[in-house]
């Protein structure tokens, strides 16, 4: 005996009313991506207490002024006014003509984003092989690795700042070990308290960091592309120029902007090896909310950097076209 | 457990997503104790009913009974239903007898029968002495018994297997088939059982739904969804079949006549609610019903004359295509070794007449 | 595999070396019997370790910090998992920019996020510097990175085991705790280690937002303007970077065990 199937046939159809259900459960069912947004309400809203109200805060405050003991909150753009205002005595700096009355912030952020700007290249400079070395090379011991490279990261920076203050000190450990072998005779004085110190110690800082986004962009290049490119007749250092670096390229570029965006406004590390000559835009925001007191052209100064790492990281994707490689690496 | 009795009823049951209808107007009934299969290819609404069974997703429409309850509305976890899942889904961070005895935590078992009952489901599934190895240390094999064992312990009132053969190898599944349809004859729980694989429909089921776009075409037990398909749907999804189109003569007895164009008049049998005459119909008919001979057969019979298109050889059996002019697809024809028509030299190319009995032939509608 | 010792096999010790020499060098200093950090050595002693532990004020910064480090890691966890657990198991429409603002803090300058929370606890709601305010910068910067490892730990998951768990009659809570909860766990211990770590260590915000309660790294960098105290001070470092490494390293191996084995080896 068959029974046939009636799509809507009246024999099997009974009248029968939907289920009344509670409006909650009825717009949690039809959205149901509300279920994942009510989960990470509380995460959301700590990020918009924490991060989005101080930012805005800070930017508001910008636009204050600081009347020696007491904040005149009328608006006024006399902060960023006072930043880049014009004047006819030249500032040179490396050569460049800065006609500005007071150029230290803009001296100090140009500086700034050349010293990051030169860490990021010495950087990839040494991470992209590692990274390579652990994508392709390490076969055993893998996670032991992975490992060594993950601890530096996370151990102290204040530490690892203050490692390279002892080596390179005047009395530190490279003059005294060159001394003590004879191939020199007084301290290098160079050493210290300069920008390529900052330059040496951050690259030395944020390296490991870097070497993981890589590592991961190079880990997920399937395999048999590398061959296919040999087997259509590549030599190797043509593959890797052909095949591997483009689509290790999300990798390098996450890697780039983790590394340029955070050291720009980074004043530990000038602040411990830099000396006077070596100190960044982070050490003048901290002078302007601490002993200078004047938190609202401290917020303007901070409002300008971020203003100008934006414009710049915005500028470097539009160059790399970072829309098109990222869509690359989706397939 | 007395069979024929229903003990789930579905009724006019739909789920959208969307724009999408995964379900679409779906009524049937599973008898208690019944091995029913869901059968239909991906995307055809098979895993959404029984999710829905299942209480994962609930019913735009419809009611959902089982053993006379509306369930349509019960979470998974208040329901007498419980599933084996596609992936088995056994927990990686317990043990095989920690995962059997998941379910039985609020039974209210003493510990010694709870260890019994664990005891008692391992040597169901022939895995005795296996109840403390981790999950990870298991053959996909083994997942599945132990997700079997886990939903069995429960005592459900209907086991729901969402495709738990799928990720075996061919010989293993095999094996497996025989082994599930034992274990439920030893259990008596009824199996819904939710596959695209039609040999393991029809090996494993007392009766198959077929479904497609969100509709369940046919309810039937295995041979008579073979036999008689309802609809030209069922009958090219069951196996293969030859279809010749033409316009409805007449009924009589049992038989129907149709004009079937450059074929000429076919007849075939027809069922008692077959269309008024004139209606454009087919004559669907079974490449293993069809017979091949160099000479024009007897009256009585019906007979095309065409050319072998193409053989191929398989031992106990030849699958021949045979083109035919005035038809687009060339028809298809199994023969037994038996009754091959040459054994040796090529027979491609040359003159041959296809013919069949009426009653090998089913009438449907377009 | 053949063993090769190509450039780029030497490259890789050779980096490694300089990852780690500068380092290094705290602990081998620390235990020379000198007052300057310079070659060559001379003796082995613990004298430094000694002043160490017996400096109140030292002391009172590490309870500052291990108080501190606790309770960040404890709620930068709790928000990185409803976030990771929020991610991971709905299509969230405007996941994107929901994401990116979660993970700002990751790339923003600390000194950014110092003075904008300076600013905020100071002059709008003009709370006092204390060391709660520390943390509230220090979750800040950790729930991102909780909720990054918890959701590579998630990631995998498969939805099927909470349906399973439904299916045998278990509601919703007992689902969570019998089973997303034990599976998710190996990423929550690597999170709250994580966080803790992040949080002993973090000197730019808690140098903005802290008032007179001093947290160890501040008191490090205080130390480090007097050149006579240099043999504690490497000490204390040594001290820190030994627990530090001993928390990641533990954090490390169980992060990346949990992740292999949510894997089946079976199928």
């Amino acid at each position: 005996m068959s029974d046939i199937a009636e799509p809507g046939g009246a024999a099997m159809r009974e009248p029968s009313s939907p289920p009344a259900k509670p409006l909650r459960t009825r717009i949690l069912q039809r959205f149901p991506w509300l279920r994942g947004y009510l989960l990470m309400s509380p995460t959301i809203a700590v990020m918009l207490a924490m991060l989005i109200v101080p930012v805005v805060a800070l930017f508001v405050r910008s636009f204050w002024t600081q009347n020696v003991f007491e904040i005149d909150t009328t608006f006024t753009l006399r902060n960023y006014a006072y930043i880049f205002e014009l004047s006819d005595r030249i500032t040179y700096w490396f050569g460049i003509p800065f006609p500005l009355a007071n150029p230290v912030y803009v001296i100090l952020l140009v500086k700034s984003i050349a010293m990051s700007l030169a860490v990021t290249v010495v950087v990839i400079l040494l991470a992209y092989p590692m990274a390579y070395f652990m994508a392709f090379r390490v076969k055993r011991h893998k996670m032991l690795w992975l490992i060594l490279i993950t601890i530096p990261i996370w151990t102290s920076y204040l530490l690892r700042v203050f490692a390279w203050k002892i080596m390179l000190g005047f009395n530190g450990v490279i003059n005294s070990g060159l001394m003590n072998l004879g191939i020199i005779d007084k301290p290098l004085e160079f050493l210290l308290y300069n920008p390529i110190a900052v330059i040496i110690t951050l690259a030395h800082a944020w390296v490991a960091f870097a070497i993981l986004p890589i590592y991961v962009s190079l880990e997920k290049i399937d395999r048999s592309l590398l061959e296919a490119a040999t087997d259509l007749g590549d030599k190797p250092w043509e593959r890797f120029w052909h095949v591997t670096l483009p689509l290790s390229a999300p990798g390098t570029i996450a890697t780039i902007l983790l590394v340029f965006i955070p050291t720009v406004g980074d004043y530990v590390t000038p602040a411990l090896v830099g000396g006077s000559g070596g100190s960044m835009i982070g050490n003048s925001i901290q002078l302007l909310f601490g002993r200078q007191n004047d938190a609202p052209l401290g917020s303007a100064v901070s409002v300008v950097m971020m203003a100008t790492i934006t414009a710049i990281v915005c500028l470097f994707l539009w160059l790399v076209d970072y829309r098109k490689i990222r869509a690359r690496g989706m397939n | 457990m007395s069979t024929g009795e229903s003990i789930i009823s579905l009724r006019s049951v739909a789920k959208h997503f969307g724009s999408v209808r995964a379900v679409d107007d779906v009524s049937f009934d599973i008898r208690r104790g019944e091995f029913f299969s869901l059968l239909g290819p991906s995307g055809c609404g098979k895993t959404t009913l029984l999710r829905m069974l299942a209480g994962f997703e609930v019913p735009t429409s419809g009611a959902i009974l089982i053993d006379g309850q509306d369930v349509s509305t019960v979470p998974p976890h208040a329901r007498p239903t419980n599933m084996v899942f596609q992936n088995y889904a056994i927990f990686p961070h317990l043990s095989v007898r920690e995962n059997i005895a998941y379910g039985l935590r609020k039974k209210g078992l003493s510990k010694q029968e709870l260890a019994q009952t664990v005891e008692d489901a391992l040597a169901l599934i022939k895995m005795t002495g296996y109840g403390d190895r981790a999950s990870h240390q298991l053959s996909g094999g083994q997942r599945q018994r132990v997700a079997l064992a886990r939903a069995l312990v429960c005592k459900p009132k209907v086991l729901l297997l969402d495709e738990p053969l799928g990720a075996l190898d061919k010989k293993l599944r095999e094996e497996m088939q025989l082994e599930l349809r034992q274990i439920q004859r030893t259990v008596g729980v009824t199996f819904v059982f939710v596959t695209h694989d039609q040999e393991e429909a029809l090996a494993l089921s007392d009766r198959i739904a077929v479904m497609s776009r969100g509709k369940a075409l046919q309810i039937d037990a295995a041979n008579r969804l073979y036999e008689a398909p309802n609809c030209k749907e069922v009958a090219a999804f069951i196996g293969s079949m030859n279809f010749f189109q033409g316009s409805l003569r007449e009924t009589s007895g049992g038989t129907a006549l149709v004009d079937a164009g450059p074929l000429g008049q076919l007849s075939a049998s027809a069922a008692e609610n077959a269309p008024g005459p004139g209606s454009q119909v087919s004559i669907a008919v079974r490449p293993e019903k069809l017979r091949l001979a160099w000479d024009k057969p007897a009256a009585g019979q019906n007979a095309i004359a065409g050319r072998i298109a193409t053989e191929a050889y398989f031992g106990d059996r030849s699958h021949y295509h045979v083109a035919v002019e005035g038809l687009a697809e060339p028809i298809a024809v199994a023969m037994q070794k038996s009754d091959r028509l040459l054994d040796d030299a090529s027979s491609i190319g040359r003159p041959v007449w296809i013919s069949w009995a009426p009653e090998a032939a089913v009438l449907l509608t377009e | 595999m053949s063993k090769r010792f190509d450039l780029l096999t030497i490259y890789g010790i050779v980096f490694l070396v300089f990852l780690y020499a500068p380092v290094l060098l705290l602990p081998v200093f620390s235990v020379n019997d000198a007052t300057v950090a310079i070659f060559p050595l001379k003796g082995f002693t613990l004298k430094a370790y000694g002043q160490m532990v017996n400096n109140p004020a030292l002391l009172a910064a590490l309870k500052n910090s291990l108080v501190v480090a606790v309770g960040v890691s404890v709620v930068s966890t709790a928000f990185g998992l409803l976030a990771a657990m929020g991610v991971t198991r709905y299509k969230l429409p405007g996941q994107g920019p929901v994401m990116s603002v979660i993970m700002l803090p990751l790339v923003v300058p600390s000194i950014i996020l110092a003075v904008a929370l300076l600013v905020l606890v100071r002059q709008v709601f003009d709370i006092p510097l204390t060391l709660w305010t520390v943390a509230a910068g220090h979750i800040l910067i950790c729930v991102p990175f909780s909720m990054m490892v918890l959701m590579s730990r998630l990631e995998g998951f498969d939805r099927s085991l909470e349906e399973a768990s439904a299916d045998l009659g278990e509601s919703g809570w007992m689902t969570f705790w019998r089973v997303t909860f034990p599976i998710a766990m190996p990423g929550i211990v690597a999170s709250l280690l994580m966080c803790f770590t992040i949080s002993l260590d973090e000197y730019v915000l808690a140098f903005f937002l802290s008032g007179l309660d001093q947290t160890l790294p501040i008191f490090l960098y205080g130390q480090l303007r007097f050149p006579q105290r240099l043999p504690m001070t490497l000490a204390l470092g040594t001290t820190i970077l030994i627990v530090s490494t001993i928390i990641v390293i533990f954090s490390e191996i169980l992060r990346r065990r949990g992740v292999q084995s949510t894997k089946p080896t079976g199928l």
